[in-house]
C-alpha cells in the first residue's frame, strides 16, 4: 500500500463484533481525534461496553471491520501491543488481583510501556508515581495494598486513573466509569481526567448509560447506540434531550 | 515501596553473606573438620540386622541406640506401604544398601551434575563454592566462622545447637529422652520406621526456659556438617516461654544420586513457648522425599510450620501438630510446586486435644508442565475440646492443560462447641486478570508470572526474604519454559 500521511486519530469503521455467534455490534463507525471527548451512551445491551472490549482486543470476541489507532491496524495486534502504542481501557470494574503488590504493579506496567528505553529504578519511579499521586490526592499506603483487591468503587476508579496518568495513553476509553460512583465521587474523578486530558491532550471515548457525567466531561460529540449500531450522533444538546425525553424519544432518528 | 526497599537491601546483603562464605571456605578449607565417618563393606543386598549393627559401630552408639535401631528395623519390616497418595512402585526398597551408603554425601565430578541444574545456579547466581557444595562436587559446605560466632552467642544463653551425633555423644540422657518416643514413634509409618533403623546425620536444639532466641537459626548456613542426609533426624526442644525460629533447606537445586530420602522432625513446643519451622526443599527430580513431621504444643505454645516444597520427583509431607495443652496453636503455611514429572502429596494435619486451641492451615499449589499436586489434610477435635477453631484454605492453580491437582480434605469434629472451616478453589489463572494485566501493556507470560506471585504471596510473606525471592525466581523460569 503507498504510505499515506497517518491521520492522527482512533478511527473505527464499520466495526462488527460477535460473542460465541451471537452479533453484538453490528457495524459502528466513529473517528475521534486527540483532545476531543466523545460520548456513546445507549441502554443496558446496547453493545457500548462492548465496544471498548473489541477495541482493546478481548479474547472471546470476534472482531471484524476496521480500527485504527493514529493509522495503525489495532485489530491485527495483541492486547498488550495495543496498549503499547496508545490505548487505555478504564474498565467499569477492574478485577482484582490478589497478592500482587500495587507498587510493584505499577512499576512494571510502567516500565513495559517505556520499552525499549531501559527500566528506571526504583527511587526514580517513586518520585514518579508520589508526584502523580498527590495530584489524584492518594495516599502513599495505597501503594502497599494488592491491586484492585478490597478496594471500594471509588479507590478502583482512582487507581485506573493513576494507571492512566502513568502510561500517558494516545486515547482513552472510559467504560461506565460513573457506576458505583456518588455525584461527588463522579465529580472529582471526572475533574481528574479533565485535567489530564487538557495537560496531555488525549482523545476520550467515554461509555455511559447516564447523561450525568456529561457534566462534568462535555463531551465534542454524543453518538446514541442501540442494537449494535450508533443510530443518531449529535453535539451536546442530544445529551440533554435524551436525559429529560429517555432513549425512546431519540430513536429510530437517523444519525 | 519501603517493603520494596527493603527487599533489595536484603538481596544484596544475602548475596554479600554468600560471597564472603565462600571466601572464607577458601582459607578454611584446611580446618573443614570431617563429619564422623563410617563405612562398612556391602556383602550382601538389601537392609539387615547385621548392616543396622555396623552402622551403629561405626558411630560409636550406646547399645540403647542400636536397640532402637533394631527395634525399628522389625517394624519397618512388618509394615506395610502406605495405603495412600503417590504410586512408590518403583522405589526398590530391596536394594535398600544404596539408598544407607554411608558417605551420604559422596562426590562427584561437574560432568555428571545435570545441566538444568547447573542452569539454575547461573540464574540464581548461586557462589561456586556453595555449588559445590549442592550439586554434591564437594562433600560439605562449610563456614566455621560464621558457625563460631553464632555457636558462642547460643552457649552463653545456654541454648544446644549441634548435630545429632554430636548430641547423642554429649546430651546422652536428652536425645534418649526425645529420640522417637512421644512424637514420631519408630511404628508411626513405614518410613518412619526405616528411618529408626538407618538414620544418620540431622540437628539437635534445646532452648531452656524462657530463653529466647532473636536470630533464626540457619542451618543450611551455619551448620558445620552435611545437612543434607538421606535419613536426617532433626529435634526440637522449646522449654517453657523459650522461642525459637528453626530454617533448613534452601532454593538452589540440590542434586543427589540416592533416590530416597526419609527424614524426620520431632518438635516440643513447651508451655507458653513458641516455635516457627521453616522448611525449603529443591532436591533433584530423581528423589522420592517421604518424610515424617510433627510437633506436640503445649498449654499456650504457639507451632508454626512454613514451607516451601519445590523440589523432588515424589514428595509426601504432611507436617503434624499435636495441640495438647489449653491454649495451643498451630499455624501451617505451605508451597507445593509441581513442574514436569514431580508429584507433590502434601498437606497438614491436626490433632486438637484441649480447649481453646486453634489451627489455621493455608496452602498453595501450583503445577505445570505436567506436575500433580494433592493436597492431603486432616484437623481433627476431640470431644470436649470446647472453644477451639480450626481453619483449612487451600488453593490449587493449575497452569497448563498437562497439569492436574486434587484436594482430600478432612475433618473430623467430635466436639459441638467449636468452629471448623475449609476453603478450597482449584483453578487456571483467571482470563479476566490476565486480559486486565495485558491491557495494561505487558506481555502474556510476565502477566502470568505476576498472578502466580500474587497467588503464593500470602505464604511467600512469610518466609525469610532471601527466600521468598528465590522462590519467585524459580517460579519465573517455569513459567517462562512453558
Amino acid at each position: 500500500m503507498p504510505a499515506k500521511t497517518r491521520q492522527r486519530e482512533l478511527r473505527i469503521s464499520n466495526l462488527r463484533a460477535t460473542i460465541s455467534k451471537k452479533p453484538i455490534l453490528q457495524g459502528v463507525s466513529l473517528s475521534i481525534s486527540p483532545g476531543e471527548i466523545h460520548a456513546v451512551m445507549g441502554p443496558n445491551g446496547s453493545g457500548k461496553s462492548t465496544l471498548c472490549h473489541a477495541l482493546i482486543g478481548q479474547p472471546d470476541l470476534n472482531v471484524e471491520g476496521k480500527a485504527e489507532l493514529d493509522g495503525e491496524n489495532l485489530l491485527a495486534m495483541p492486547i498488550e501491543q495495543r496498549a503499547k502504542i496508545g490505548l487505555f481501557l478504564s474498565y467499569q470494574n477492574p478485577v482484582a488481583v490478589p497478592g500482587v503488590n500495587l507498587a510493584n504493579y505499577l512499576r512494571t506496567i510502567y516500565n513495559a510501556a517505556r520499552a525499549p528505553a531501559p527500566p528506571i529504578s526504583i527511587p526514580e519511579f517513586e518520585k514518579v508515581v508520589q508526584k502523580e499521586m498527590t495530584t489524584l490526592r492518594m495516599d502513599e499506603s495505597f501503594l502497599e495494598r494488592y491491586l484492585n483487591d478490597g478496594f471500594s468503587g471509588g479507590e478502583k476508579k482512582r487507581c485506573e486513573t493513576l494507571q492512566m496518568a502513568l502510561l500517558q495513553p494516545k486515547y482513552v476509553l472510559l467504560d461506565e466509569i460513573d457506576s458505583g460512583l456518588d455525584v461527588d465521587a463522579l465529580r472529582i474523578i471526572s475533574k481528574d481526567i479533565l485535567r489530564l486530558q487538557k495537560e496531555r491532550k488525549f482523545g476520550i471515548l467515554l461509555i455511559t448509560h447516564y447523561a450525568r457525567i456529561l457534566q462534568f466531561l462535555k463531551p465534542d460529540k454524543v453518538h446514541v447506540m442501540r442494537a449494535g449500531r450508533i443510530v443518531r450522533s449529535g453535539g451536546h444538546l442530544l445529551a440533554d434531550k435524551i436525559e429529560k425525553e429517555g432513549y425512546a424519544q431519540v430513536d429510530g432518528v437517523d444519525a | 515501596m519501603a517493603k520494596e526497599k527493603k527487599s533489595q537491601e536484603i538481596i544484596q546483603r544475602a548475596s554479600e553473606t554468600g560471597a564472603s562464605i565462600a571466601s572464607s571456605l577458601a582459607e578454611q578449607s584446611k580446618s573443614i573438620q570431617n563429619p564422623p565417618n563410617f563405612s562398612f563393606k556391602v556383602d550382601e543386598k538389601g537392609l539387615s540386622e547385621h548392616v543396622i549393627r555396623e552402622i551403629s559401630k561405626s558411630k560409636g552408639e550406646p547399645d540403647w541406640m542400636l536397640q532402637k535401631r533394631l527395634a525399628s528395623y522389625k517394624i519397618y519390616k512388618s509394615k506395610p506401604m502406605p495405603n495412600f497418595g503417590p504410586d512408590l512402585s518403583k522405589l526398590n526398597l530391596d536394594d535398600l544398601t544404596n539408598y544407607v551408603r554411608p558417605e551420604g554425601h559422596s562426590t562427584r565430578s561437574w560432568s555428571e551434575v545435570p545441566d538444568d541444574i547447573r542452569k539454575t545456579f547461573d540464574r540464581l547466581g548461586v557462589p561456586a563454592a556453595e555449588r559445590d557444595f549442592l550439586a554434591g562436587v564437594s562433600a560439605q559446605y562449610d563456614s566455621e566462622v560464621l558457625y563460631n560466632n553464632i555457636q558462642k552467642e547460643l552457649e552463653s544463653q545456654g541454648v544446644i545447637f549441634m548435630s545429632m551425633d554430636q548430641a547423642l555423644r554429649e546430651h546422652e540422657e536428652l536425645v534418649k529422652k526425645y529420640f522417637m518416643t512421644t512424637c514420631v514413634p519408630a511404628g508411626d509409618n513405614k518410613f518412619s520406621a526405616l528411618h529408626g533403623a538407618v538414620w544418620s546425620g540431622g540437628s539437635f536444639v534445646h532452648v531452656p526456659k524462657g530463653v529466647k532466641i532473636e536470630r533464626p537459626l540457619q542451618i543450611y548456613f551455619i551448620m558445620n556438617y552435611p545437612q543434607y542426609g538421606q535419613f536426617e533426624h532433626t529435634i526440637i526442644i522449646a522449654e517453657e516461654g523459650a522461642e525459637v525460629q528453626y530454617i533448613e533447606g534452601c532454593t538452589a537445586p540440590h542434586y543427589s544420586s540416592a533416590s530416597l530420602h526419609s527424614a524426620v522432625v520431632e518438635i516440643f513446643a513447651k508451655k507458653d513457648s513458641r516455635v516457627r519451622y521453616t522448611s525449603v526443599q529443591n532436591w533433584s527430580k530423581n528423589v522420592y522425599n517421604l518424610n515424617t513431621k510433627r510437633a506436640l504444643v503445649g498449654e499456650n505454645a504457639t507451632m508454626e510450620w512454613i514451607s516451601g516444597t519445590l523440589g523432588s520427583g515424589v514428595t509426601m509431607l504432611y507436617p503434624c501438630s499435636v495441640l495438647q495443652g489449653r491454649g495451643a496453636r498451630a499455624d501451617h503455611l505451605a508451597i507445593a510446586f509441581a513442574g514436569e514429572g514431580q508429584v507433590k502429596d502434601s498437606g497438614a494435619k491436626v490433632i486438637h486435644q484441649a480447649q481453646d486451641t486453634h489451627s489455621v492451615v493455608v496452602s498453595k499449589s501450583i503445577s505445570i508442565g505436567g506436575g500433580h499436586n494433592t493436597y492431603r489434610g486432616l484437623e481433627r477435635i476431640l470431644p470436649g475440646c470446647k472453644g477451639s477453631s480450626t481453619h483449612v484454605r487451600c488453593d490449587s492453580m493449575i497452569l497448563d492443560e498437562l497439569s492436574s491437582a486434587s484436594t482430600i480434605p478432612s475433618m473430623q469434629i467430635e466436639e459441638k462447641d467449636v468452629s471448623a472451616g475449609h476453603e478450597a478453589t482449584v483453578g487456571r489463572i483467571s482470563a479476566e486478570q490476565l486480559m486486565y494485566l495485558r491491557s495494561r501493556g505487558i506481555s502474556e507470560e510476565e502477566a502470568t508470572r505476576l498472578i502466580v506471585a500474587g497467588f503464593i504471596e500470602p505464604v511467600l510473606k512469610a518466609l525469610p526474604m532471601e527466600y521468598a525471592v528465590e522462590i519467585n525466581r524459580l517460579i519465573e523460569m517455569e513459567i517462562e519454559g512453558m
